[in-house]
């Protein structure tokens, strides 16, 4: 791979909005996930107590929005498209690492029963030589509205590829 | 939960309350179903072996940051909000070790109406080594 060619070609993709992914927040898949952190506070698990506590439903934990989800549609299984998935791109790299994962909430709740838009796009590239050799550091920033349009998080991921 | 924190009451400099976990492999099995991540690494170990790369099976890193998250959430109370909160995977963490979560207040601001604290989190081995180091910012309530 010659010095930048790389990310100079996938500078085309830069900022291109995936098509938008629906995300139906449920409490089961709230429960769940509050259960394998070890969350201990009620609002995750019990309804009434959530909304004795002024919530409309059980809350989502904090980094709840944003796991995966899966469909047999995507030959990946998993909702949400990123450079990392792409099959030509993927081809000239060993693997893929997480490199951190960055949350901004705007002050609403969000619930059991709400469903979510999340539109993805690269918000950021950039090539480095590291212990791995050369790396591609991909930064897919995810912006996630409730069924009333309002913007209620922002997810921005780094992959690393190398 | 602990008392309600006030923004009046914290201090550049603070630490806030600690988070002490060590994941068994079950809880990881349960955070791959929670999470919707099946990769091997984190449960079969003779994969995570054949890689040659890693120790054994390693902890998810969003695991720790959902770890980082349940510190935040415990120390701000209901009347606090998480504002901003992420982290880098710097180092793996493995199950059966004992993985702290802490976190350093580092600023705080009065801003649209907002009592903002920003604080330094991450998560630490017994070693001292600061595997997942990251930033937050908090809402907390006035008295």
């Amino acid at each position: 791979m010659t010095e930048s060619s790389l990310a100079d070609e996938l500078r085309t993709v830069m900022g291109k909005e995936s098509e938008p992914l629906i995300i139906e927040v449920d409490k089961t898949a709230i429960r769940m996930f509050a259960r394998a952190v070890g969350h201990t506070d009620l609002v995750f698990y019990d309804e009434e107590y959530a909304k004795s506590k002024g919530h409309r439903s059980i809350i989502c934990p904090p980094g709840f929005v944003g796991h995966a989800i899966h469909t047999p549609q995507k030959p990946s299984g998993i909702i949400g498209s990123s450079v990392t998935q792409m099959p030509e791109i993927k081809a000239q790299f060993r693997g893929v690492l997480n490199g951190g994962t960055e949350f901004e909430y705007y002050g609403e709740d969000i619930c059991a029963g709400d469903i979510l838009k999340g539109v993805s796009k690269v918000a950021d590239l950039r090539e480095r030589a590291g212990a791995l050799g050369q790396m591609l550091f991909v930064v897919t920033e995810t912006n996630y509205t409730n069924q009333n349009g309002k913007l209620v998080a922002t997810q921005r991921g780094t992959a690393i590829m190398y | 939960m602990a008392e309600q924190v006030y923004y009046e009451n914290v201090n550049v400099g603070d630490e806030i309350p600690k988070l002490v976990k060590n994941c068994s492999t079950q809880q990881l099995v349960m955070w791959a179903a929670g999470a919707g991540d099946f990769y091997q690494i984190h449960y079969d170990k003779d994969f995570a072996l054949a890689l040659g790369t890693l120790p054994g099976i390693i902890v998810h890193g969003a695991l720790k940051h959902a770890f980082l998250g349940q510190m935040l959430h415990d120390w701000i109370g209901e009347k606090g909000q998480i504002k901003t909160y992420g982290c880098q995977y710097r180092g793996m963490d493995v199950p059966g070790q004992e993985i702290t979560c802490r976190g350093v207040i580092t600023n705080k601001l009065q801003e649209g109406g907002q009592n903002l604290v920003e604080l330094d989190i991450w998560t630490e081995i017994p070693s001292g080594d600061k595997t997942t180091p990251g930033k937050a910012t908090v809402i907390l309530p006035s008295r």
